[in-house]
């Protein structure tokens, strides 16, 4: 069945949730979990659920996306017929390059019709979670669907800048309202979230953008699903597993450290691979001075001080003395000798020389950003 | 394209590697892993496409499936290419022959179809066993200066050793006058690293007299080097400073892994100007837990620590349970080690189970030898494996 399916992913969406981070990168190649992208978490539940062919919707910025993929061979999509294929702004001397999600579907039809699968699962890069894509399908057509969306319940407000909730009928699974962003939510008040996961037949979202051109629609959200809620049948498939939506710096540091909890590692790593960018770095390093304790440590770190309760990326180096704690370590950066962090992000190449100390809190971690040297 | 290769490496991977015993049951040497997340093959390989050299031709005979299933296209190495790459070479029927390979000049004596279809100038005779990092480059340009016809890599071994190894007896400009295998008194600590470069055209003629000589061996240490050196071939040795380790025994192996540690190590697998590629492990990054104690360690991907590893390499996937301890081993992919168990001076293969306060091995101090465990078995509970103890069954103690 998922053979039957293609795979659209927008990698600039929810861009602007972590300004710090994608700064200098689309929200797909965003680093997260140690040695992974975002993009790595949607892209993994695709290939496992048997999907071969992925078009990755770029906008901007997406230099560092482009030299994560590559040919797509890490994640098993260096395909002669599909695979990944990079679908970049097209925009003749009239156009502008899109600003909507229904404007960037527009600009990919092209790609859409030129498939043949009878399924489309379109995906953004802002959610980690270990989703059976093949299951969905199966819902979808079970259901008789126009639309199905995936929700997630939570709790705690969604701190996006655009986000759906939605409320299906308990007994069917049918939506019976859609609401945009909604000011009404309240820490500890359930409600679904949408996930940014949906499926649909590939004739019915070719049909639906043709039809959203003619009328002059901009919003796929507002013109096409709430519009239509009545008329057309949206389904929402409700996903109970671990989700981790990062929707802002303060989700991003709190997912992350999700990660130390054995049980969330066992539910997004277990019985299945995350496909990533390989850069043949050496095992990690552990030298005499070394104490670690509940952290995730990646290839080609070398630690000679204390770590705890902290995520390093590929390559970063901690040297003698240092205390780093409850931190975010990325790529190659290098922490010099008697340096003592605390609830630090930093982004890649950094470089913290001896005798530093920060600190940040939780709900405000210290960011550093991508090559600065301290 | 050039329809032609200025070099072809031939690496030797048939051997059987019966000193690694339990080891090498159901895998060729070259695979037999090492250091965390590489296998023996993976420098030869690195050194070839670090040299520049992009066609590899690699002889296999003992237990290939592994190692020809770890090489597959060639991809982790950049050597999947249009024009050259890697090829497995295996002992094939032929209309006239069938044979197994005899011995290394015979096996590359079988390939002569393979290296001949790239018309090379120079063929490289590489071996599977070693670890070190070389660039044959620079030996190929000394070849070429040296308008040798044969060059011996060669490396100063202690003298007391020398007679394990091919020595080369050398005059002060590298040219040797006399090639000696395995002396009992040897002359020279000039020791042959089983690395040559031959000019083709000879490698090819002195092969074809090899195989029509009913009275050789078809080796090229025992044969065909002495056979050129008699007929007055200029050969000469080229000298290799560096680390570089057989590791075909047990302790050999055990030590070029704890080579790695520390933070000066003799061998150095982290060098980003000599990357040492493999085919990499798809596993999250390793967690350390909160009542872990890591210490000079090398640990991959994958692996869960929540006891004691101390001196000891872990590839990926590893769990080390709480209360456990591991020290001054080496542990292979995917091998549990449970609650309470210890390890001690040991080189346990991948997929084994440790069971509950299960001992394995004595302190290396002890005066027993290192422990041994083949892949995919299980220790019981509370078991204990004397130092020194190979096994490759599953064990219930005694």
């Amino acid at each position: 069945m998922a053979h039957s399916t293609v795979g659209v992913i927008f990698s600039n969406i929810h861009d602007e949730n972590i300004p710090e981070l994608s700064r200098h990168r689309t929200m797909a190649s965003v680093p997260f979990g140690g040695r992974y992208r975002l993009i790595d978490f949607a892209l993994s539940n695709m290939v496992n659920s048997g999907i071969t062919t992925v078009g990755i919707v770029t906008k901007n910025n997406y230099q560092s996306l482009i030299d994560h993929l590559g040919s797509g061979k890490e994640w098993d999509l260096a395909r002669k017929d599909g695979g990944i294929i990079l679908l970049p702004p097209y925009s003749d001397e009239t156009d502008r390059p899109y600003t909507t999600r229904l404007e960037a579907l527009m600009s990919i039809t092209g790609f859409l019709n030129h498939r043949r699968e009878d399924y489309v699962v379109v995906s953004d890069c802002d959610g980690i979670s270990h989703m059976d894509i093949a299951d969905i399908v199966r819902f979808h057509e079970e259901k008789g669907a126009d639309i199905t969306m995936v929700y997630h319940d939570e709790t705690k407000p969604c701190e996006s800048s655009y986000f759906i909730t939605l409320e299906p009928d308990p007994a069917t699974g049918r939506i019976r309202g859609l609401k945009i962003n909604p000011k009404d939510l309240k820490n500890g008040c359930g409600y679904h979230l949408y996930v940014n996961v949906m499926v649909m037949r590939r004739e019915f979202l070719i049909n639906t953008i043709q039809d959203a051109v003619t009328r002059g629609f901009s919003s796929f959200g507002r013109d096409i699903l709430a519009k239509n809620v009545d008329t057309l049948k949206i389904y929402g498939y409700a996903f109970e597993g671990f989700y981790a939506g990062v929707n802002s710096m303060q989700d991003y540091y709190e997912h992350s450290m999700q990660l130390l909890d054995k049980a969330v590692r066992d539910e997004i790593f277990g019985n299945r691979d995350i496909y990533t960018k390989v850069r043949d770095s050496a095992p990690s390093k552990y030298l005499d001075g070394a104490y670690v304790a509940n952290s995730l440590i990646s290839d080609g770190c070398v630690v000679e001080g204390t770590v705890e309760n902290c995520i390093l990326f590929r390559g970063v180096k901690v040297g003698k003395g240092s205390v780093v704690k409850n931190s975010i370590i990325m790529q190659d950066t290098v922490i010099g000798e008697n340096v003592t962090l605390d609830c630090v992000i930093t982004d890649k190449n950094v470089v913290i020389r001896d005798r530093h100390s920060l600190a940040g809190c939780p709900e405000l971690p210290y960011f550093i950003s991508k090559g600065r040297m301290l | 394209m050039l329809r032609k290769k200025e070099c072809v490496a031939m690496l030797l991977a048939g051997g059987q590697g019966s000193r690694l015993y339990a080891l090498t049951n159901n895998i060729a040497k070259p695979a037999v892993a090492f250091g965390a997340k590489y296998r023996i093959i993976d420098f030869p390989l690195s050194n070839c496409i670090n040299s520049g050299i992009d066609t590899v031709g690699v002889l296999t005979q003992y237990e290939p499936l592994e190692l020809n299933e770890y090489i597959g296209n060639g991809q982790p190495w950049d050597l999947d290419r249009a024009f050259g790459g890697v090829h497995i070479l295996s002992p094939y029927q032929g209309k006239k022959k069938q044979s197994w390979f005899e011995g290394t000049a015979n096996a590359i004596y079988q390939n002569l179809g393979f290296m001949k279809k790239y018309n090379p100038d120079y063929v490289l005779i590489l071996s599977g066993d070693h670890i070190y990092k070389m660039n044959y480059a620079a030996m190929l340009r000394a070849h070429k200066e040296t308008g040798a016809d044969c060059t011996i890599a060669a490396i100063e071994v202690p003298l007391k050793e020398a007679s394990r190894f091919g020595i080369l007896n050398t005059n002060p400009d590298g040219s040797i006058y006399q090639f000696e295998e395995k002396p009992k008194v040897p002359k020279s600590n000039l020791a042959s690293m089983g690395i040559y470069i031959f000019t083709a055209e000879k490698l090819y003629k002195y092969l074809e007299a090899d195989d029509a000589n009913p009275n050789s061996s078809k080796d090229f240490g025992k044969d065909v080097l002495p056979a050129m050196l008699n007929a007055g071939e200029r050969m000469f040795s080229y000298r290799f400073k560096g680390y570089w380790k057989d590791v075909g025994t047990i302790s050999s192996l055990w030590e070029s892994n704890m080579d790695l540690l520390g933070d000066a190590p003799s061998f150095d697998v982290g060098d980003a100007d000599w990357k040492i590629h493999s085919r990499n492990p798809l596993a999250p990054p390793e967690y350390i837990g909160e009542e872990a104690v890591v210490k000079n360690s090398m640990i991959a991907l994958g692996c869960e620590v929540e006891g004691t590893v101390v001196n000891s390499v872990l590839a990926s996937n590893v769990v080390v349970e709480r209360g456990a301890t591991v020290r001054d081993a080496v542990i292979m992919a995917g091998t549990v080690v449970k609650t309470g168990a210890v390890v001690e001076y040991s080189i346990v293969d991948e997929n084994v189970v440790i069971g509950d306060g299960a001992t394995v091995g004595e302190g290396k101090g002890a005066g027993a030898g290192i422990a041994v465990l083949g892949r995919n078995i299980t220790i019981a509970a509370g078991a204990k494996v004397k130092g020194g103890e190979i096994l490759d069954k599953d064990y219930k103690g005694e």
